[in-house]
C-alpha cells in the first residue's frame, strides 16, 4: 500500500493556518453561535451601586412575564451552597449577592427565559431595596484606618488588606542605597486596564436528565482545570461534566477566571433539565469580568556615578477590586511572577514590598497577555531605568548597556532567584538600534527640535517569564502545571494530536501539527490537532502565561519522540535489522550507512495495525505529560519613535521597532502575527485604555465608544520586527513563548519616548494612559504654543 | 411583523418583533452565525453585513429595516462556483486573522472597499476599516490582506465606471 508520507509543510515553515479554512467562511464555531433544541437564554441582574447592603429582593413580577422560565437569586443560590465560589487566588467570590454587593455591576440575580430579549425584559421587573454604603474608589484609601471594610463577609477580615508580601534581600538593598552615588525614586501607576477580547464571555450549559452528563460549552482558556473547578463548585461528578472549548474569539487573559455567569448558567440547567445560554453584552465584559493591572508603584535605583546598577527596591499597591480573583500560579504568588522585574540586568541587590487591597471595583487583576504581572514590573524597571538615565545625564541605550546581563553569564541565576534559560540581551539591543538607524533617529530629533517639533524615541530591553511550571513550584488551585500531549497514528500514516493546552486564535492547530511535523517527517497537513474538549483530550492547565509552547509544545516533541522510539522497534522488524543498526535521517529510519534499506513513518505506522512484531502491541500512540525543569526567558529589544501634536497632545507612534528572542520559531509568520497584535496592545494601553470609576464607583467607560482600542488609524503603518534566535537551554525544541513579550515590553518603550519628547521641559514621567487631553495639559503648563 | 428579507440571494421570511436588531435576526432566526457581534455601539463592526451592497453594522439596524432589501453576509461572498473570494483567498495568505471573530466583519467591509476602489492606497485601506476592530493582529496583515486581493482582483466591473 502507497502512503503518501512527504512534501507539505513542517517545523519552522511559514505555514498558512489550518483554522482559517473556516474563520475566513464564517464557519467558526464560537460559543454564542451553539444552537442546541429547546434551549433557553438568560440575563444577569447587576447592581447600579459600587457597595451597598441588600434588604430585600422581590422577584415576583419577573417571575409573572409569559417568557420567564426561571429567576434564580443569591438566597437560592445559598440554599444548595453555591452562592459563592473559590477565585483562582485562593479567596472567595459572591455567585449571586446575598448580603451586599462590593462594585456597580456585580450579579444579584439570574434571569431565564424563552429569548435573549425576553430575559432582559424581565430584568427590569426585579425590585432590589438597596442601602448604599460607603465606597473606596482610590486604591490608598482602602489603607485608612476609618476606611469602610469591604470584605465583612469574612470573619478574619478586619481590614482591606489581602496580603503583605516582601521579596529579595531588604538588608543587601539598603546597602547598596546607602553606599551610591546616585539614587532615583519614581511613583508610577499601571492603570487599570482591560483585555477586551473580541468576543465577550459566555456559556451554553446542557444538563442531560437521562444520563445526568452536564455538557458546557464555555469561553474558557483552561478547560480541564475548569472542569474540575465545576466538579468542586458543583459537587457533581467530575466524569459527568464536559466542558467544551469551541473557538474562542480571543482571550488574553480575560477567559482564565471563573465567572458567576458559567456557574449560573449550569445551575439553570440542571434546574431546569433543558440547555441554557449566557451571553454577556460588551458592557458586562468591561463592567465585571477580569481587569488587570492597577498597580500603584515606587520604584528606585542605586547605582554608581558611572551608571553600574547597584540595588533596585520596589514598593507596590496592588487594586484587586472586591474579591481577589487575581491570576497567580499558586498560592505562593500574590504577585506572580512580579519578582522578575531586575529583569535583564545585572542586579546585584533587589527588594519588593507590597500591599494587596480590595476596593469597591470589579474583582481581578487577570495576567492580561501577561504571565502574572510581568508586564507591570518591566513597565517599572524601564521607566525607573529612563529615570536613572536622566539623573545621571546618560543616553538611555549606554545604561542600559552597561547593565545588560552579559551574555557569558548564562544561564544566568538572578538575584531574585530565577535561571534564566539563556539570552543574548547586547545582540537583541544592537540589532534593534541597526533596524532604527539609532544615531541617525538621534540627528532627525535635534532637526526636529530646532524645527520646533515635538519627537521622542523611547527604548526598552527586557526579558520576560513564561511557561509555568515548574510543577512543584506553580500549581493552579492545587493541581499542579504540567501540559499534556497525546499522539496516535492512524493506518494510513495520518496522525491526531490532541493537547491540554487551548488556543484562542494563536493558531494551535497549525504550530502543534508542525512540532509532529519536524520530529516524525510527516506533512503537518496529514497531522489533526485536538483541544478544549475535556472528553477527549488529555488533561492539561490551559493556555495563558504564554505556556502553551514552553509546556504544550515541549509535550509534544516529548510524545512524538516516545512515538518514534516504538516506531524504531518495527521499522527493525520490517526491515529485519537490530534496531541498534538503524539510524534516524530526514524524517525515516534507516539501516546505518545503507539508506537504500529504510522505512518512512507511513509505512511503519501501516505497520503498527497490520504487521507487528510479535513482541510488541499493536498501536502508534503515546501520552505525555511534560513538566517543565523551568520556566523559559524570552526577551527582546524595542525602540519607539513617536511625535506629539502641539496643538492636540495628539501622540502619534511614528515607528515601532521591536526585536525579539523567543529562541527557535515553530511558525515565524505565526509569531509575526503575534508580536504585531501584542504591540498594538501595548500601544493601547500606553496611549488610550483605561477603565476610570467616578467618585461614587460608577464605570466611566463601558462601552468601545468610551474604552478606547486602537483601530487600524492609531497603530504605525509598519512594525518594524527583528529578531535574534538564542535557543532555550532547556525546552526540547529551544523554543521560548512569545506572545506576551510585546505586550510586557512596549508600553514602556511608548511613554519613554513620549516621556524624551517632553523632557525639553522638564518632564521626567507621565503616566499612562498618555491621552491627549493629558499632554495637551503638559504643554500648556510649559508654555508651548499650540501652532 | 412579517419580514421578506433577500439574504445571499434567497427569499427569507420570518415573524419578527419590530425591535428584533438585525443582527439577530441573520444569526438567531436565520441561523447564519458567520456574523458576529462584539458590542452593543456599532463600535467593533464585527456584525458587518451589506444592506443592498453597502456596509453596515447589523447591531444597529433593525430586522424590519431590511424588510424587502437586500442583505449580504460572509456566507455569501463567494462568487458562484468559486471556493473563496479573493478577500477571503488573501486573509488566509497574508496571515489577516488570528481568532477569526472580526473577520467576518473585516472581510465585508473589505469587499464594499474593493467593490467601490478596486486599487485602494494603504490609507484609503486603513481608513476603510477603522470601524472595524481586531484585538490580535494590530492590522497591519489586515492591511496586506486587503492588498493582495486588491492586487489579484479582476477589477473591470468597477474600473471602467468613472
Amino acid at each position: 500500500m502507497a502512503v503518501e508520507t512527504r512534501g507539505g509543510h513542517t517545523f519552522g515553515d511559514r505555514m498558512p493556518r489550518k483554522e482559517d479554512a473556516r474563520f475566513i467562511r464564517g464557519r467558526g464555531h464560537y460559543v454564542d453561535d451553539i444552537q442546541l433544541p429547546g434551549m433557553l437564554h438568560s440575563a444577569i441582574l447587576r447592581s447600579p451601586f459600587a457597595h451597598a447592603r441588600i434588604n430585600s429582593i422581590d422577584v415576583s413580577a419577573a417571575l409573572e412575564h409569559p417568557k420567564v422560565r426561571a429567576v434564580i437569586t443569591g438566597k437560592d443560590l445559598e440554599e444548595q451552597g453555591l452562592a459563592w465560589m473559590p477565585t483562582i487566588a485562593g479567596d472567595t467570590q459572591a455567585v449571586l449577592a446575598t448580603d451586599k454587593v462590593r462594585f456597580q455591576g456585580q450579579e444579584v440575580a439570574f434571569v431565564v427565559a424563552d429569548d435573549r430579549y425576553s430575559a432582559q425584559d424581565a430584568l427590569e421587573l426585579i425590585e432590589v431595596d438597596y442601602e448604599p454604603l460607603p465606597v473606596i474608589v482610590e486604591t490608598p484609601r482602602a489603607l485608612d484606618d476609618d476606611a469602610p471594610v469591604i470584605r465583612d463577609d469574612k470573619a478574619e477580615q478586619t481590614n482591606n488588606v489581602i496580603f503583605e508580601w516582601e521579596h529579595g534581600d531588604r538588608e543587601a538593598t539598603e546597602r547598596a542605597f546607602r553606599e551610591a552615588d546616585v539614587t532615583v525614586k519614581q511613583e508610577m501607576i499601571y492603570p487599570r486596564v482591560h483585555p477586551a477580547p473580541m468576543e465577550t464571555c459566555g456559556a451554553v450549559a446542557d444538563y442531560d436528565v437521562g444520563t445526568g452528563k452536564m455538557t458546557i460549552w464555555m469561553t474558557s482558556q483552561a478547560p480541564h482545570a475548569h472542569r474540575t473547578l465545576a466538579a468542586i463548585v458543583t459537587g457533581l461528578p467530575e466524569q459527568q461534566i464536559r466542558i467544551i472549548s469551541p473557538d474562542i474569539g480571543g482571550g488574553f487573559g480575560n477567559k482564565v477566571p471563573i465567572y458567576p455567569g458559567y456557574v449560573c448558567v449550569a445551575v439553570a440547567s440542571l434546574v431546569l433539565g433543558r440547555p441554557v445560554k449566557w451571553m454577556e453584552s460588551r458592557a458586562e465584559n468591561l463592567m465585571s469580568t477580569s481587569f488587570a493591572r492597577d498597580y500603584h508603584m515606587v520604584g528606585e535605583i542605586a547605582a554608581n556615578k558611572d551608571g553600574d546598577i547597584l540595588g533596585v527596591r520596589v514598593d507596590v499597591l496592588s487594586d484587586h477590586g472586591a474579591f481577589n480573583a487575581h491570576a497567580q500560579p499558586g498560592d505562593i504568588w500574590p504577585m506572580g511572577f512580579f519578582a522578575i522585574f531586575p529583569s535583564c540586568y545585572d542586579v546585584p541587590a533587589a527588594y519588593a514590598a507590597a500591599t494587596g487591597v480590595y476596593t469597591n471595583k470589579a474583582p481581578g487583576g487577570i495576567a492580561y497577555r501577561c504571565s502574572f504581572r510581568v508586564t507591570e514590573a518591566i513597565y517599572l524597571m524601564e521607566r525607573t531605568m529612563d529615570v536613572l538615565a536622566d539623573e545621571l545625564g546618560m543616553d538611555p541605550v549606554e545604561l542600559r548597556r552597561k547593565n545588560l546581563i552579559p551574555a557569558e553569564k548564562q544561564p544566568y541565576e538572578s538575584v531574585m532567584g530565577w535561571t534564566y534559560d539563556g539570552g543574548d540581551y547586547h545582540a537583541a539591543l544592537d540589532e534593534a538600534l541597526r533596524i532604527a538607524g539609532y544615531e541617525e533617529l538621534l540627528e532627525e530629533q535635534r532637526e526636529a527640535r530646532e524645527q520646533g517639533r515635538i519627537m521622542g524615541i523611547g527604548v526598552s530591553t527586557f526579558t520576560e517569564i513564561v511557561g509555568a511550571g515548574p510543577k512543584k513550584k506553580c500549581h493552579i488551585a492545587g493541581i499542579e502545571m504540567f501540559d499534556s500531549a497525546e499522539l496516535r497514528f492512524h493506518p494510513t500514516g495520518k496522525a491526531v494530536l490532541k493537547i491540554g493546552v487551548q488556543s484562542q486564535g494563536q493558531g494551535h492547530e497549525t504550530t502543534f501539527a508542525q512540532i509532529v511535523a519536524g520530529e516524525l517527517g510527516i506533512p503537518a497537513e496529514d497531522v489533526e490537532v485536538h483541544h478544549g474538549d475535556t472528553d477527549n483530550t488529555p488533561y492539561g492547565l490551559g493556555t495563558y502565561g504564554s505556556r502553551s509552547t514552553p509546556v504544550g509544545g515541549a509535550a509534544t516533541a516529548v510524545v512524538s519522540r516516545r512515538v518514534r522510539e516504538k516506531a524504531k522497534k518495527i521499522a527493525a522488524h520490517l526491515l529485519e535489522a537490530a534496531e541498534g543498526d538503524l539510524e534516524w535521517v530526514d524524517g525515516g529510519f534507516q539501516v546505518k550507512g545503507s539508506p537504500g534499506q529504510r522505512k518512512e513513518m507511513g509505512e511503519i505506522a501501516f505497520a503498527a495495525y497490520t504487521n507487528t512484531p510479535p513482541d510488541l502491541e499493536a498501536g502508534l500512540e503515546d501520552v505525555a505529560y511534560y513538566d517543565p525543569p523551568e520556566m523559559t526567558y524570552p526577551f527582546g529589544a524595542y525602540i519607539c519613535v513617536v511625535e506629539i501634536d502641539k496643538g492636540t497632545g495628539q501622540v502619534e507612534v511614528k515607528r515601532f521597532i521591536a526585536v525579539d528572542d523567543c529562541g527557535v520559531r515553530i511558525n515565524p509568520m505565526i509569531v509575526e502575527g503575534q508580536i504585531h497584535g501584542g504591540l498594538a496592545q501595548g500601544v493601547g494601553t500606553a496611549l488610550m485604555e483605561v477603565i476610570e470609576f467616578d467618585e461614587e464607583g460608577n464605570h466611566l467607560n463601558s462601552n468601545f465608544m468610551d474604552y478606547l482600542i486602537p483601530t487600524s488609524m492609531e497603530v504605525p503603518k509598519v512594525w518594524e520586527t527583528g529578531e535574534t534566535v538564542t535557543p532555550s537551554t532547556h525546552h526540547p525544541l529551544g523554543a521560548r513563548g512569545v506572545a506576551e513579550s510585546p505586550t510586557v515590553g512596549s508600553p514602556a518603550a511608548v511613554v519613554n519616548a513620549v516621556v524624551d519628547a517632553l523632557s525639553p521641559y522638564g518632564v521626567r514621567h507621565v503616566d499612562m494612559p498618555l491621552k491627549p487631553a493629558r499632554i495637551w495639559g503638559i504643554l500648556r503648563e510649559n508654555g508651548v504654543e499650540p501652532f | 411583523m412579517r419580514i421578506q428579507v433577500n439574504v445571499n440571494g434567497e427569499v427569507r421570511e420570518a415573524d419578527v418583533e419590530p425591535r428584533l436588531l438585525l443582527v439577530h435576526f441573520i444569526r438567531d432566526t436565520l441561523g447564519l452565525t458567520g456574523t458576529h457581534w462584539g458590542c452593543d455601539t456599532s463600535n467593533c463592526g464585527a456584525c458587518t453585513v451589506h444592506l443592498d451592497g453597502e456596509p453596515v453594522k447589523s447591531c444597529t439596524v433593525l430586522a424590519v429595516r431590511a424588510n424587502g432589501h437586500e442583505v449580504t453576509t460572509i456566507e455569501g461572498v463567494t462568487p458562484g462556483g468559486a471556493d473563496l473570494s479573493l478577500l477571503q483567498q488573501g486573509f488566509r495568505e497574508e496571515h489577516g486573522l488570528q481568532c477569526g471573530f472580526c473577520t467576518p466583519g473585516m472581510i465585508m467591509t473589505a469587499t464594499a472597499l474593493l467593490e467601490r476602489t478596486p486599487r485602494p492606497t494603504e490609507d484609503e485601506i486603513r481608513e476603510a476599516i477603522s470601524g472595524n476592530l481586531c484585538r490580535c493582529t494590530g492590522y497591519q496583515y489586515i492591511i496586506k490582506s486587503i492588498e493582495w486581493a486588491a492586487k489579484h482582483g479582476a477589477p473591470t466591473r468597477v474600473e471602467v465606471m468613472p
